[in-house]
């Protein structure tokens, strides 16, 4: 039996659960020196000066940097990845962001200053001690305040602090089709800021080693080779093969760890400047503070419905609050990862989305689990079931005569939509069908009739989401068309030792997501080899050839494609050897459980023999080079499209507000599964993300920019007590374009769910008048809108 | 100005001059090189901290090194006896009851602690026992699979 599609139990789990885990804090380096940073209390102010002396004649100090010393010795801005133009075809307004802010600060938290002491405890301190003389400006802080006349702005070169506006789909179509509906549903919401909130905090060590002229970077990052390419190539100007970028074990990303930031380049160039190393690692009011933030969005929608109930079109209106820079990803999310998305798994024949970007005074937006699809799969499933609410239609039987047929993507061709993207295969009555199977739709229903009938205060909700994600980014060319400046390909070197043992190097890091189980039982299949016998390497550019990094739930499908990629090359010089020791006819040779063997023969050699005759060739094929190792780089030919159906029951206590999620109901295709225990975490962990944004947490800014979410007493994570257990299941659809079949299920959870849980909630409280609630539905607000209502 | 404390963790007694700010977390990771306890939040929220100080599960970034004077702690290092894991250590990785790892030392020494206290846990006395933890990776589910698991094998 293939070890392909086993819960082969993780490798990596040994050091974790016995405290060996080698975090990026856990490292310090001899003669290390650490690092704090001075940052800006306010959200919006001039510097007009920025005052060291004391702060660097306290105790134990090595020395105090400020924005002025970056400038002067000519360290860049920090980069953005993605170049989206306005509407108009004129260029991205794309402002400087400063490694240390020289003259303006434009968030709390943007950092001022940088001071370097013996311990960590003498940093701090003395960073107290740094003087800043501000000119309070008027900050901004609410998306739609951004763009209103008189509003404060940000950067000169920016009008209406907007960079960049966007628009997909066909409006004329759109608007047409909406004129003429036969209901029209319209919501305007906030899809609101949440904050990643990794559980280990960011962590960087910088150093300088004189000798060499080599630089090493350890960081707490999901992509190590980027933020060299960026560090070295944008910031530093430093030669790129003289840095080294490590990144160990990785407590969390969550997409939080993409964006190259300051903190990364300071310990980096501190340490050139001091010649010792420089640690910094973030306390928690920092990541608050500092962690790029996620979603943001205000959005206003339009659903239009014939008199059957078909949809006939969706316009959807959208600004996206950037924060105070643009991150590395940040123009990309609200748009390409967002506008494409919004055909869902439905036959609307007209789509139009218009987003604009706007900064505002608050923490920089990047990507953050789902990155964009959680927001269109919000815009797209509130709709829908509000819809069916409106209409007196079952909200699954709504979506069920709206899906997209069947089609696998290879006897039918892929699924045009009207938003760019063509999906790759899918089977969306197939999720929905065993969903509603699973939780018990009928009779659910009942016991909520029979709840409202006796009116005895039982608040019973069922709610829905139907969705569909991009993963497997991406295409490099299509990407590069849209605005990257970036590849989306990903590496991997595989290396046969002599004694058939296997090394790989991937360029996809694993921070929780199990790679060093999954990808060895894709080589232990490929090639016949045990899994014991495969190690994988990651998360260090000075071994692994390059990497993209994770993100977007493309590993598997993009990073274990480039592994099946040179797993294919050492078959194919593999066989030569097979065959030569063998003296059989190359075509003639099969391969199989790790042996070629000669066809309708008992002749044939083991996977080890040929990996030591490769080292060792005394007797080898003439002409062929000895060794046994390849490095591949795959570039996707689409992205992959997931989905799934989720549905949420929920009991809303009409007395106090309070939501409990009796039970939640996944079922995900993601296509072939290698590891069915690793996917189910991760449907969980996505779940859970995804339930925090609809009932739990928020990132809470008052007017004056101050960020009053910034701790675990008023940001609020879910719990262990305040969840389910989850059932999960799946239908398999393969991905008909990588050889695995895959498509990836680490943001599937996190998509599906936020709208499930709102619906459930408005179906409970539909017949008490409520028809919506904003995120998160905390008690207090639950309890307010019932209220209201009545 | 310096404090002289003398612990015993994990078996092994160390005396040590500490400054009285320090606090135990960093004692054990700075001082003992023991990084397997983890740093999350500083405020005694995420549980990344948890050890065992003289029976009870503690987040031991909130409390001095000095307090710990005359304590027997143990950290996560500790945990297997003689080679052989722990049910708990043996009960995750058997459950998947950890992603990133970064929470998992906390988390299992808080369920060490329930397991102490009550042997036969039911899911919502684990869930309500572990409510001290964050998680950010598992959604939990799989975590209070492994506390019954090790309920179980125990």
């Amino acid at each position: 039996m293939g070890v392909i599609g086993q819960s082969v139990k993780r490798v990596e789990d040994q050091r974790f659960i016995t405290g060996k885990g080698r975090y990026t804090d856990d490292i310090t380096l001899p003669n290390s020196t650490f690092a704090a940073l001075v940052r800006s209390p306010h959200a919006h102010a001039a510097i007009n000066s920025v005052d060291t002396t004391a702060a660097a004649a306290a105790a134990g100090v090595v020395a105090v940097f400020t924005g002025a010393d970056l400038e002067a010795a000519g360290v860049g801005g920090l980069p953005c990845g993605w170049q989206v133009d306005f509407k108009s075809g004129d260029t991205m307004k794309e402002p400087a962001h400063p490694v240390l802010a020289a003259t303006k600060v434009r968030h709390v938290g943007d950092p001022v200053a940088i001071v370097i002491a013996e311990s960590r405890e003498q940093a701090a301190d003395a960073a107290e001690l740094v003087t800043v003389d501000y000119e309070v400006l008027d900050a901004v802080v609410a998306a739609t305040q951004a763009t209103a006349e008189g509003a404060p702005q940000l950067f000169d070169d920016v009008p209406n602090n907007t960079p960049f506006d966007w628009e997909l789909g066909d409006q004329a179509a759109t608007d047409a089709a909406l004129a003429s509906a036969a209901h029209v549903t319209t919501l305007e919401y906030d899809n609101q800021r949440l904050i990643p909130n990794a559980i280990e905090p960011r962590c960087a060590i910088g150093d300088y080693d004189g000798a060499r002229d080599h630089y090493t970077l350890y960081t707490s990052s999901q992509n190590p080779h980027v933020i060299r390419l960026l560090m070295t190539a944008f910031v530093l100007g430093l030669p790129e093969h003289k840095v080294r970028v490590v990144s160990p074990d990785v407590g969390g990303g969550f997409g939080s760890k993409i964006f190259h930031y300051a903190e990364e380049v300071l310990v980096t160039w501190c340490s050139r400047q001091l010649g010792r190393p420089v640690k910094w690692t973030a306390s928690r009011s920092e990541a608050f503070l500092t962690d790029a933030h996620g979603r943001d969005h205000h959005t206003k929608v339009d659903l239009g419905l014939d008199a059957d109930g078909n949809f006939v079109g969706l316009r959807v209106k959208t600004v996206a609050n950037l924060g105070a820079y643009l991150s590395t990803f940040a123009p990309c999310v609200p748009t390409y990862l967002y506008g494409t998305l919004l055909q869902g798994l439905y036959t609307t024949p007209a789509v139009h989305v218009d987003v604009t970007g706007v900064f505002t005074n608050t923490t920089p937006v990047d990507a953050l689990r789902g990155a964009g699809r959680p927001e269109a799969t919000y815009v797209l499933e509130r709709t829908v079931e509000q819809a069916a609410l409106e209409t007196g239609r079952d909200p699954a039987q709504l979506r069920s005569q709206n899906f997209i047929p069947p089609f696998d993507g290879v006897e039918q061709e892929g699924y045009q939509t009207q938003v760019a993207l063509q999906y790759d295969s899918g089977n969306y009555g197939a999720v929905l069908e065993k969903a509603l199977a699973a939780i018990g739709y009928d009779e659910l229903r009942a016991e909520q009739a029979q709840a409202r009938a006796a009116g005895n205060g039982r608040h019973i909700g069922i709610g829905f989401s139907t969705y569909i994600e991009a993963c497997g980014i991406a295409p490099s060319a299509v990407v590069g068309a849209l605005g990257a400046r970036a590849g989306l390909f990903e590496s991997a070197g595989v290396r046969v030792q002599p004694t058939g043992k296997v090394t790989v190097f991937t360029g996809s890091h694993s921070h929780g997501q199990g790679h060093e189980t999954t990808f060895a039982q894709v080589v232990a299949d490929g090639l016949g080899v045990g899994i014991e016998d495969v190690d994988i390497i990651h998360g260090d550019t000075e071994s692994v050839p390059f990497g993209m990094g994770t993100y977007g739930s493309r590993s598997l499908a993009v990073g274990g494609t480039a592994i099946v990629k040179s797993m294919d090359k050492i078959k194919e010089k593999g066989a030569k050897i097979a065959a030569h020791l063998l003296e059989a006819a190359e075509e003639d040779l099969e391969f199989a459980e790790g042996s070629w063997t000669v066809r309708g023969t008992d002749q044939s050699i083991a996977f080890g023999e040929v990996a030591l005759a490769a080292y060792v060739p005394h007797n080898f094929p003439e002409g062929l080079e000895p060794g046994l190792e390849f490095t591949s780089f795959y570039d996707p030919a689409n992205f992959t499209f997931p989905f799934g159906a989720h549905i949420a029951v929920v009991e809303v206590d009409a007395e106090t507000g309070v939501v409990a999620v009796r039970r939640y109901v996944a079922v995900d295709d993601v296509g072939n599964i290698v590891n069915p225990m690793i996917v189910e975490g991760q449907v969980h962990g996505g779940i859970t993300h995804g339930i925090g944004q609809a009932l739990f947490e928020e990132a809470v800014y008052d007017d004056s920019g101050q960020l009053i979410s910034g701790s675990y007493m008023d940001y609020v994570l879910p719990r262990a007590d305040d969840l389910p257990s989850f059932e999960t299941d799946h239908t398999v659809t393969p991905c008909p374009h990588n050889p695995l079949g895959v498509k990836g299920a680490g943001e599937t959870g996190t998509i599906g769910s936020p709208p499930a849980i709102v619906n459930a909630v408005i179906d409970a409280l539909w017949p008490l008048g409520v028809r919506d609630l904003a995120m998160p539905l905390t008690p207090q607000k639950v309890w307010q809108a019932i209220q209201q209502a009545s | 100005m310096s404090v002289a404390i003398k612990v015993t963790v994990n078996g092994q007694t160390h005396e040590h001059e500490v400054e009285p700010r320090q606090m135990l977390v960093s004692y054990l990771r700075e001082e003992l090189g023991l990084t397997g306890t983890h740093v999350g939040c500083d405020t005694s929220n995420c549980g990344a901290c948890t050890a065992i100080v003289d029976g009870q599960a503690v987040k031991v970034c909130t409390m001095l090194a000095a307090q710990a004077d005359g304590a027997e702690i143990t950290t996560i290092e500790g945990l297997a006896a003689n080679g052989a894991l722990h049910p708990l250590q043996e009960a995750f990785r058997e459950t998947h009851g950890l992603q990133c790892g970064f929470c998992t030392p906390g988390m299992i020494m808080a369920a060490w602690q329930l397991l102490e206290h009550n042997a036969t846990p039911s899911d919502a006395e684990v869930r309500h026992a572990l409510e001290g933890n964050f998680c950010r990776c598992t959604g939990y589910d799989n975590i209070i699979k492994a506390v019954q698991h090790a309920a179980e094998s125990a």
